[in-house]
């Protein structure tokens, strides 16, 4: 069973994930997505793009951390869907900002735990839909965070 | 151009079998900037649970997004691949990917429609081990932008 603590509209400690040039050359060697949109800007001003744009896979995988930080076990997450919105822009030398939230949705029957997600860059949503739904392990309180 | 309608339901053959290492989980968690312990340390996961390292909730994607390449660069089906990009993703996982799991991905194209001028398409596939366990299910929506005039 959940803490009793963990209920709908209780807030997950933020997070902001600095993306930089660096880091999505190296989310293209790790991952194998090689597409120079995300890392040449002559071939993304090309196609119509401001600038390079990360890897919606890099900021998706960015943004669950905030679940899996608090969880500590990233095995708890059992399911994990975003709807990628709009491209987040990586100029160098500065980078991008990446803020991220997260709140309860719903405890379910099964006691699973809705966790909805809303990450942005320059206060624009970058990810819509995003949701993870959660196993909370045995005896997990939710850290005594709840806002 | 339109795409091929006929292409929903079909079901690409299996992947080569992929060996998970440590060293490609450690590499994938580094990528992310994420020192999650569970990542990184055997001894770790094993007080979680786990038999050994286990990956982030988004590493089958390395495997899967090749799969789908098998999808979007098939001639037949005519996705234009330089107007492609990502719209939606989704994980279910059944259990977490792990160290020495060796791992087959099989592709399924679930849906192709048009809206707003851009072909869209939707992909399903399954990440099984070659012993058949079922890990997860990975849900992509594939755009191509602006080739559905």
């Amino acid at each position: 069973m959940s803490g009793a603590t963990i209920e709908p509209g209780f807030a997950l400690p933020g997070q902001t994930f600095a993306i930089s040039r660096f880091d999505l050359v190296r989310y293209a060697g790790a991952s194998g997505d090689f597409n120079p949109i995300h890392w040449n800007e002559r071939v993304a001003t090309s196609v119509g793009l401001p600038d390079v744009i990360s890897h919606g896979m890099f900021t998706m995988a960015e943004a669950v951390r905030v679940v899996t930080d608090w969880v500590g076990d990233p095995a708890a997450v059992i399911e994990y869907g975003v709807r990628f919105t709009r491209p987040v822009v990586v100029p160098d030398p500065d980078g991008a900002r990446l803020d991220v939230s997260a709140a309860v949705r719903a405890v379910r029957d099964d006691g699973l735990v809705e966790i909805d997600l809303t990450a942005t860059v320059g206060g624009e949503t970058v990810l819509a839909k995003a949701r993870a739904v959660v196993r909370l392990p045995d005896g997990f309180s939710g850290g005594g965070s709840a806002a | 151009m339109t795409l091929d309608q006929s292409y929903v339901g079909r079901v690409y053959p299996p992947t080569e079998p992929y060996e998970v290492s440590r060293e490609k989980i450690r590499e994938f968690a580094d990528a992310l900037n994420d020192p999650n312990p569970a990542y990184r340390d055997a001894a770790a996961a094993g007080e979680l649970g786990h038999p050994d390292v286990i990956a982030p909730p988004t590493f089958g994607i390395i495997l899967t997004l090749q799969a789908g390449h098998q999808v979007i660069t098939d001639p037949g089906f005519g996705m234009d691949y330089s107007r492609v990009v990502h719209g939606e993703q989704r994980f279910e996982h059944v259990r977490p990917i792990r160290a020495g799991d060796v791992l087959q991905v099989v592709v399924a194209v679930e849906s192709v429609r048009a809206a707003a001028g851009n072909d869209i398409v939707g992909l399903r596939a399954e990440v099984r081990t070659v012993d058949g366990a079922e890990i997860l299910r990975a849900f992509s929506t594939i755009v191509a932008r602006g080739t559905a005039a």
